[in-house]
């Protein structure tokens, strides 16, 4: 509530004024229209006729990037998805990739968090330095590991050889499950601390008095993580799972970079399947096919942890 | 506080030691081999501190003495271009649809915010091809403007995500204060709301900015000459071509690195802030 003292007129004023507010409350749909449209003509007008397109397109035989009139085929280029054995071992692939990876980096990623969170000197360096792979840019992460990785001359070879882990260098990008293995080394030290910071920021919200009355109760640091930590931090970590999930599903960057899908397509990822399939083979409807087939699976993939963190908030 | 046994201070320690250590090896790795002579790199067995050390390479990005050079140097630059435009626009457009979403009750509000956070998960590429297409007819490829234009569209969702939380978190009263003493709504905005949030703001804009810099698929396909290539392109087409030359796409790297890096490290703590923002609330 506002006091109003003041003169007369100004009251008067203000009186209007809060009339006029007390209707654009009623009705503000105008109003918020107005406020939207910038954004809603920005992103929307980027975003939603090509996926329209995209949607179209996969419906037809399209096989060149020049306008013109192509086949309505229907279905026909997603019953070719579920016959391209390539396509399934892909999306197959990145779920495996994707979950493994993720398990890594919430795991790896709450112990630094809860790192973080302790009492130490030179916290502060050591938050600051962690950060860094983060930070990197993912085109660049990938051509350092790249590098590191080199079969001939890389950085992981020379150490191991140099303290005698391994008598002689190995091809860590050379067959296909290691390759994607390597890769994925690669994604866990670029993303754990981008899990550890919303770690930290969950844990900064937990009351000291919670840890403290666990303490005079008797259990211990471990009792303690699992009792009184883990249960709080529960939300900010499924958050977390989803924003890695839709980032393991678009995956396509480090793989292009590191490995371009191969050797023998053993690291090839859904998305850059598509993008191979759309722009090397110039096959625009099936690659639409692909493309509609990943956004589905993201949306349900999503939609499903979204009702888990429903379910963990009412708990 | 009670204080914590000696052996879990040890154990906090070495765990602290060790992160540091895989965090910074890989990347001090890059900045070695950016200063690395050639020889240096490809010597077996490796030697960890290089013979011949120099900054040639950094000092032929900067007077474009080679090809490659003069790439890196053009591609920091559209880079740098595009990911502030980018987010200058992103911003001015999100500030007042975050402001809404924040504020006003109105129909299909729940369902927007929604679509909006849809669009934010599309894998880029299901978009890709017709935007191509769309770009070629507006001749808008192999343009900063092309960019600017697809970029805008992700970082406008993340705009009115995290600046929706954060004029959330301003006391509703103050604006009712300023109302009563005659502004409009879009003047709360600007001369209440806006100067309160500048932890916000600049949080979304380092974000975004970081977004844009990061980006590569669409760059790759939209960009074709030093016009506009962005620098995730340059290196990466320098690591396809010239796999070997490590030294050089080091050089890349490092100074790719620099722009998110010093923002990951100065500003911290609002990109905490803008991260999580939402998150915690759930």
């Amino acid at each position: 509530m506002v006091v109003r003292t003041v003169s007369v007129s100004r009251s008067r004023l203000a009186e209007r004024l809060s009339n006029r507010f007390d209707r654009l409350r009623r009705a503000p749909g105008s109003l918020a229209l107005v406020l939207l449209l910038p954004s809603l003509v920005l992103v929307f007008g980027v975003v939603l006729y090509p996926l329209v397109r995209t949607l179209l397109t996969s419906l037809h035989d399209v096989n060149s990037a020049m306008p013109g009139a192509y086949p309505f085929v229907g279905a026909h280029n997603y019953l070719e998805l579920v016959k391209d054995a390539e396509f399934r071992s892909s999306l197959l692939r990145t779920a495996y990739f994707t979950f493994v990876t993720t398990a890594f980096e919430l795991t790896f990623g709450i112990l630094l968090g809860v790192l973080l969170n302790a009492n130490f000197h030179g916290r502060a360096v050591v938050r600051a330095v962690v950060i860094i792979p983060w930070a990197v840019p993912t085109v660049v992460s990938g051509a350092l590991w790249r590098w590191i990785f080199n079969g001939n001359y890389g950085a992981l070879n020379a150490a191991l050889t140099q303290t005698h882990l391994i008598g002689q260098y190995k091809q860590w990008l050379g067959t296909p499950w290691l390759a994607l293995h390597m890769i994925m080394v690669e994604d866990v030290w670029k993303f754990t601390p981008f899990v550890a910071l919303f770690v930290l920021a969950g844990l900064q919200t937990i009351p000291d008095e919670l840890h403290e009355a666990g303490m005079v109760d008797g259990a211990g640091t471990v009792r303690r993580f699992f009792a009184i930590t883990l249960p709080l931090l529960a939300p900010v970590i499924l958050v977390t799972a989803v924003l890695r999930t839709i980032d393991g599903f678009r995956l396509f960057d480090i793989i292009y970079v590191m490995t371009r899908g191969g050797p023998a397509s053993g690291t090839e990822t859904a998305a850059f399947y598509t993008y191979v399939r759309a722009f090397s083979d110039q096959s625009f409807g099936l690659g639409s096919a692909l493309a509609i087939t990943l956004t589905a699976v993201i949306l349900v993939v999503t939609v499903v942890y979204m009702r888990a963190i429903r379910v963990s908030e009412v708990d | 506080m009670l204080r914590p046994p000696k052996s879990q201070q040890v154990a906090v320690y070495g765990f602290a030691v060790l992160a540091v250590a895989i965090a910074l090896a890989p990347f001090a790795w890059m900045v070695i081999s950016s200063v690395a002579s050639p020889a240096d790199l490809l010597k077996r067995p490796l030697h960890w501190i290089p013979d011949h050390a120099s900054l040639s390479r950094y000092r032929a990005v900067a007077s474009g003495s080679s090809d490659a050079a003069q790439t890196f140097g053009a591609a920091f630059v559209n880079s740098l271009v595009v990911a502030a435009v980018s987010v200058v626009i992103s911003l001015a457009a999100g500030i007042f649809g975050a402001y809404a979403f924040a504020r006003l009750r109105f129909r299909f509000r729940r369902s927007i915010m929604l679509l909006f956070l849809v669009t934010y998960m599309l894998p880029p590429i299901s978009i890709l091809i017709p935007l191509y297409l769309i770009e070629a007819r507006l001749q808008l490829l192999d343009t900063r403007a092309g960019l600017v234009l697809v970029y805008v569209s992700f970082i406008t969702p993340f705009v009115l995500w995290v600046m929706g939380n954060y004029f959330q978190s301003i006391p509703e009263d103050l604006e009712d204060a300023g109302r009563i003493d005659g502004l409009s709504r879009v003047g709360v905005l600007f001369r209440i709301v806006l100067p309160l949030s500048v932890p916000g703001l600049l949080s979304t804009a380092l974000l975004g900015f970081l977004l844009a810099w990061d980006e590569f698929l669409y760059a790759l396909i939209f960009t074709d000459t030093d016009a506009s290539k962005t620098i995730p392109v340059a290196i990466a087409e320098f690591t396809g071509r010239h796999a070997v030359d490590f030294g050089m796409i080091a050089t890349g790297g490092v100074l790719a690195s620099i722009p998110p890096v010093i923002i990951a490290l100065l500003f911290q703590r609002y990109i905490v802030g803008g991260l999580t923002a939402g998150a915690l609330k759930g």
